[in-house]
């Protein structure tokens, strides 16, 4: 297997960037179906390529850093997906693009592992767990970026200066809600995954049970603040961004831990 | 053929000539009709708003069109002289009619009411039966002109006015306004307008507080709210998204103390603070705090200046677009010249044969 659906994914997450850039330009976002379409065929593509991986590892491609990232970016895309048609238009909709095709063009980066089937038999739990997980990342993801959006057009509504994509940006309530929401999701996902990798047999992963418990602690810290209202809008925005970064961290720490 | 344009504006007219000349609605039908009948004349539409009086024409000669018209607003008591008129002939006509369109034409460039309004002269015009072939592509060129120009360049942009700058950046703030309460300290025409910008977007209720109870009252009905003792205004605060300051109170009205417990109590609902007075309303402070945002009067002024700009900048660009549909629209008309070959005296006969609304 090679990456050659990997690259075509990422050259249809590219597609989806440059349509999405001359949509903002053109002032016709709500109305530019390529967009859609180009990240549908990334989508196609990522789940082609995800496939044939896990068949060659006989179990969810998720063994290196390599394949978290494009799994990752398959979380992105098939959150952006099954997300509203609101989401799916607005500008928040178009960073799914280049989230994903930054994600990818990472990957691309780096060398890809080879796979070789396992020779015990795999721990489905295991492999639900580091699915689940990923997923969860990836509406983590999403909330970063629309803590971001959220922060940017809170800056320019305070400064008083409104950029011209000011007036393409979702309204502050609408991101506050699109952050609370995927926090919410992610979190419910998280736990999921960590219900189902303690469940069986992942206990004995020392490191990995400290991350994931430190990552579901700090989302949940949030997830508690968001719901009670204790926590402005612009405040749930910085945590969503900050925590995301320190997910990354962990997951980029805990590959090099298991590499050593 | 010649396609003519007569008419005065805002650009050449003051309003005591425009409010002479402006044709009624329930007569505007019949008059296109009469205009079109005329043995010199094909077709005609006869756009009528407060800005501008303009008759648009489809006629085998220029000066026996213009004269033709002349004749037939003399017998409705309206003499065509002076420099109000302008009077401008196919390819100028042409470029007038997508320039209007378009917006940059208008007293508030760029804006799109205009659209509407000529739409609906040309919808008159084709139930009077007044337009065939060549009005008919003028006009519905003239539509997509302007859907090309408001989609291709930023020529609408942004809100050119106070009150609709307040609103724009409400629809930032909180999306559809539907939910909404509106709270106006202070009954004065601004805040008044201000206020029913907002209402026209749907707000859920408007509280008026004022000095003088029965000002507070008088606006409150008429705008459909709830008037509110004055010094009781700070009791429905916490209901409030939006606050328009505009009493004359001589110092600040709402300060970060006082909007701290409140913003506290309102689990992190934002809050837009419009202060329209001078000496203003409400502390600069309270900007700071997290989920409130506050505009003074001269920002808002400086947001409507800024779109103005935009708007200005943009000029060049339509312009271009512009002219690239004249120049198709006029080769065109030109081919239609040609390819029936008609003699002037043959074409009113073969417009009145060819009117078929809707080509």
């Amino acid at each position: 297997m090679d990456r050659l659906a990997l690259l075509g994914s990422t050259l249809c997450f590219l597609a989806g960037f440059a349509l999405s850039v001359q949509a903002l330009r053109g002032r016709v976002l709500g109305r530019s179906p390529g967009i859609l379409w180009a990240n549908l065929c990334g989508f196609v593509f990522q789940t082609v390529w995800l496939y044939e991986r896990g068949q060659q590892a006989g179990r969810c491609p998720l063994t290196s850093l390599f394949d978290v990232l494009v799994f990752l970016g398959w979380s992105v895309a098939l959150l952006y997906l099954l997300a509203g048609a609101t989401y799916r238009l607005s500008l928040l909709g178009v960073f799914t693009s280049p989230l994903v095709f930054l994600l990818q063009c990472v990957a691309l980066w780096m060398p890809m592992p080879l796979l070789s089937k396992p020779v015990s038999p795999v721990n489905a739990w295991l492999e639900l767990h580091a699915a689940i997980s990923v997923v969860a990342y990836g509406a983590f993801a999403l909330a970063g970026v629309a803590g971001a959006t959220l922060l940017v057009q809170e800056r320019q509504l305070k400064t008083r200066r409104l950029h011209s994509f000011f007036y393409h940006f979702p309204p502050i309530h609408d991101l506050a809600a699109a952050n609370r929401r995927l926090v919410y999701i992610g979190f419910t996902l998280l736990t999921l995954g960590l219900v189902s990798g303690l469940s069986r047999g992942v206990a004995h992963i020392g490191l990995l049970r400290v991350v994931s418990l430190g990552v579901w602690l700090l989302y949940g810290f949030l997830c508690v603040a968001l719901g009670v209202g204790r926590i402005s809008p612009q405040r749930a925005a910085w945590l969503a961004i900050w925590a995301f970064l320190v997910l990354l961290l962990t997951v980029w720490a805990v590959q090099i831990v298991s590499n050593v | 053929m010649e396609l003519l344009c007569l008419g005065l504006s805002h650009r050449t007219a003051p309003v005591e000539i425009r409010e002479r000349f402006a044709i009624a609605e329930s007569v505007l039908g019949a008059l296109t009709a009469q205009i079109a009948a005329h043995p010199d004349l094909g077709e005609s539409v006869v756009v009528s708003t407060c800005n501008r009086v303009e008759f648009y024409v489809a006629s085998p000669s220029q000066a026996r069109g213009f004269v033709a018209i002349d004749s037939i607003l003399a017998t409705h008591g309206m003499v065509v002289t002076g420099d109000a008129f302008f009077r401008r002939d196919t390819e100028d006509a042409v470029r007038h009619l997508f320039r209007v369109v378009s917006g940059l034409d208008s007293m508030v460039l760029g804006e799109t009411e205009i659209l509407g309004q000529v739409k609906k002269a040309y919808q008159t015009a084709q139930e009077a039966k007044a337009t065939s072939r060549n009005l008919n592509k003028l006009f519905q060129r003239a539509f997509n002109v302007a859907k090309e120009v408001r989609t291709q360049t930023n020529i609408t942009r942004g809100s050119v006015s106070v009150g609709s700058v307040a609103v724009e950046l409400a629809e930032r703030i909180f999306g559809k306004l539907g939910s909404c309460h509106v709270m106006i300290l202070g009954a004065g025409e601004m805040s008044e307008l201000t206020a029913g910008a907002l209402q026209a977007r749907g707000v859920k209720s408007i509280f008026v507080a004022n000095r003088s109870h029965e000002r507070a009252a008088a606006l409150a009905e008429k705008m459909g709210g709830k008037a509110v003792r004055f010094e009781e205004w700070t009791r429905e605060f916490g209901e409030v998204d939006i606050l328009i300051g505009s009493t004359a109170a001589p110092h600040y009205v709402l300060t970060r103390e006082q909007l701290e417990p409140v913003m506290a109590a309102r689990r992190q609902r934002p809050l837009f603070c419009i202060d329209l007075a001078v000496p203003r309303d409400i502390d600069p402070e309270v900007n700071e705090m997290d989920g409130v945002y506050l505009y003074d009067i001269d920002s808002l002024q400086a947001i409507a200046n800024q779109s103005m700009e935009v708007r200005r900048s943009e000029l060049s660009t339509c312009e271009a677009l512009i002219d690239k549909h004249v120049v198709d629209f006029t080769a065109w008309l030109r081919a239609e010249a040609a390819r029936l070959a008609l003699a002037p005296q043959d074409y009113a006969q073969a417009s009145q044969n060819a009117r078929v609304p809707g080509v």
